[in-house]
């Protein structure tokens, strides 16, 4: 059985991703959550999707480096990692950032430093065994720093540069990092944007863009695929135009 | 603020909506967020999902499985589970919903606020009677935990209860023994109501799920396609072994995108043009698959939900869908004076189904089944025509002592409301009185 371990697990993106996975063969998944009943409720689920599958809860502090590199120490002793999808964050209010220091702060650490953090310390284990994909949640905001959301924006951009430095690092070996850069989608963490009425893709129809991304070793994916040319033109605005825009 | 529409279009107006994730934490929502209503996948035709510029508690996000016992058949899930999620676990485990009505786009919630009923009602009845008990948050923060030994009466309140006494947020339903996803069907054509109403009697002690589509646009002698099916047991599967490619097919299929209506008309597709044209071709062809066959129960039992959005055919102004159950005794005589109007109305549906209920009263105070003869229609909005149309069809069910289907209504007349459901009185205690609907104001108290 493939041993899957997903970081921030109650996400709905992470939930559905993993819904896919146990469809498709049993598995053995490592769910780690901040919350524990609400991890518990996501095993459950996965549980009666495929009981065949093995289904481990775990809680740790998501923004405290010694405890992130004890969690994935402890998984990683469970049995060798084949997949790792980090895929935790929280849509930080961008004004509420601006005003308030104390919440810029949590923003970064908890949607740019943990990621990183946990990517990190799972690289260890998986570069000694030569074997395994990193799969890191990043988002198109981290594309192009935008006055709506660059705290937000610039955590995922660290993401993003991580990333790419890891990708270069393990070119030549048999760890894949995947970058996973989604639009606006339809969660739970976009329920604001929704309730405004804005159009955002499914959590299903990401999800199985992430799955396949993962699954082929793709370094950057863009979900829904239409993200990479509208990301495309955003990022290469000549200045004056962008400052014109409310985006 | 958001414009939501029901299924049949015929409004947008806007919602203050919530998105209900958490089992747990859905009372504080509902506490800072009323009069709300819980609105499952938009299924329902009419206003009973909708609230406009109220609260409307969505519940796509309760979409978790919590038990389930591959022995006994019991299942555990939130409230916004689609019923397809259901039916695609269980199948290959030996096990399927017993009700489920002509789309599987539902929510577990829906089906059960709305006791909705399927193709063998004479066999098992309706949907409240498969749910062996569920847990109902009220606006003032209280969580019962309901089923039918205990708390009877509250359960026939919110079987069928239009979402009036509460969310449902988790339900535990008993799902029956299937030993494949297949089903032996066959296919007969009919002339007039008095054959209709003979292959019905015919079938009811043999076959589970029966059906027919109706041309109303045949006048007196309506023709119809008349559809009964039989599960198939497993030494039937045993002696077919082009069934197993059959299947891979149809998994393959599953697996795709469905076809998708990809935008409004500006006009309803569904117009007096083609609406013979339609009609004569769909009797057509069905009628060359005359006989038996074998299907998979996704194409037999929910045929439109291949196509995505068809409710856009009706272009911008929506359609409404009207359906009655009229008692047996009057049941020849009523159905063949409302195609007779329509025929005469110049007005004309394309869905038309017509079908025996059994002899069974619902658990469910506002349930709709009730032993009769249930006819459906859908009808382009054409404004003043249309529901003077539908004036000249209340008389009718109402002098038949009928009554209409509110999962898919979005107009009756109070008076009929009252006469057809005369547990109203009854039900209005158990209300929850920081829930109200657009359906609820226009034939309640609130």
């Amino acid at each position: 059985m493939q041993h899957i371990v997903i970081i921030g697990a109650t996400s709905a993106m992470a939930e559905h991703c993993a819904r896919l996975w146990v469809q498709d063969a049993p598995v053995r998944l490592t769910l780690v959550g901040r919350d524990e009943a609400r991890t518990h409720r996501v095993a459950d689920d996965l549980r009666v999707r495929s009981p065949q599958s093995h289904v481990q809860v775990m809680t740790t502090d998501f923004v405290n480096a010694s405890a992130i590199q004890q969690t994935v120490h402890t998984i990683a002793a469970l049995a060798p990692v084949d997949v790792v999808l980090i895929a935790h964050g929280v849509l930080s209010d961008q004004t509420t950032c601006e005003n308030d220091v104390l919440a810029c702060d949590a923003a970064l650490q908890v949607n740019g430093v943990s990621p990183v953090l946990f990517a990190q310390a799972f690289a260890k284990p998986m570069v000694a065994a030569n074997h395994g994909t990193i799969a890191i949640i990043g988002s198109v905001a981290g594309d192009r720093g935008r006055k709506t959301n660059y705290v937000y924006g610039a955590a995922k951009g660290l993401v993003s540069r991580y990333a790419q430095g890891m990708q270069h690092r393990l070119a030549h070996t048999g760890v894949k990092v995947v970058l996973i850069k989604p639009g606006p989608t339809d969660t739970p963490m976009t329920s604001d944007l929704k309730a405004k009425g804005q159009k955002m893709a499914s959590v299903e129809q990401v999800a199985q863009d992430i799955v396949k991304g993962i699954a082929t070793g793709k370094p950057v994916v863009y979900t829904p695929g239409i993200w990479q040319i509208i990301m495309l033109v955003v990022m290469h605005l000549p200045r004056f135009v962008f400052n014109k825009l409310n985006i | 603020m958001k414009p939501v529409s029901a299924w049949g279009r015929l409004s947008q107006d806007l919602h203050e909506v919530q998105m209900l994730t958490d089992r747990t934490s859905v009372a504080p929502i509902l506490a800072a967020h009323q009069p709300g209503l819980a609105f499952g996948n938009g299924r329902s035709y009419g206003d009973v999902c909708l609230n406009p510029n109220g609260h409307l508690w969505h519940t796509t996000g309760l979409n978790k499985f919590i038990a389930f016992d591959e022995t006994s058949g019991r299942l555990v899930c939130e409230a916004g589970v689609l019923l397809r999620d259901i039916q695609r676990l269980c199948v290959s485990r030996g096990w399927m919903l017993p009700v489920t009505p002509g789309t599987q786009l539902i929510t577990v919630g829906g089906a059960i606020a709305n006791d909705v009923h399927g193709k063998n009602h004479h066999a098992v009845g309706s949907f409240g009677d498969h749910v062996l008990g569920l847990s109902l948050v009220r606006t003032n923060g209280e969580a019962l935990s309901l089923d039918w030994v205990n708390t009877p009466a509250w359960m026939n309140a919110t079987a069928g209860g239009l979402g009036l006494t509460g969310v449902i947020v988790t339900a535990e339903l008993q799902l029956r023994r299937v030993s494949s996803p297949w089903l032996r069907t066959e296919t007969l054509p009919y002339q007039g109501l008095s054959e209709f109403f003979d292959l019905a009697d015919a079938s009811e002690h043999d076959w589970e799920h029966t059906v027919s589509w109706i041309d109303c646009l045949a006048g007196k002698t309506a023709r119809g396609i008349f559809m009964r099916a039989n599960p198939l047991s497993a030494q039937q599967v045993a002696t077919m072994p082009s069934l197993r490619a059959a299947l891979t097919a149809q998994n393959r299929k599953m697996q795709r995108k469905p076809l998708t209506m990809p935008f409004v008309p500006p006009v309803s597709l569904v117009n007096g043009l083609s609406l013979r044209p339609f009609n004569l071709a769909y009797y057509q062809l069905q009628k060359l698959k005359s006989g038996f066959d074998v299907a998979h129960y996704e194409p037999f039992f929910y045929p439109l939900d291949n196509l995505q959005h068809w409710n856009r055919m009706y272009g911008p102004r929506g359609f409404y869908q009207y359906q009655s159950v009229v008692p047996r005794e009057v049941g020849h005589d009523a159905v063949q004076a409302m195609l007779d109007a329509i025929a005469h109305s110049g007005e004309g549906s394309f869905l038309a189904v017509l079908k025996t209920f059994g002899n069974r009263e619902a658990k469910g105070m506002l349930s709709f089944p009730q032993p009769g003869v249930t006819l459906a229609l859908d009808f382009p909005n054409r404004g003043e025509r249309t529901r003077q149309l539908f004036e000249r069809l209340d008389a009718i069910v109402r002098s038949a002592h009928g009554r209409l289907y509110m999962a898919k209504d979005a107009r009756m007349p109070r008076d009929l409301f009252e006469a057809g459901y005369p547990r109203l009185s009854e039900f209005a205690t158990y209300r929850d009185p920081g829930i109200s609907s657009a359906m609820s104001r226009r034939l309640m108290e609130f």
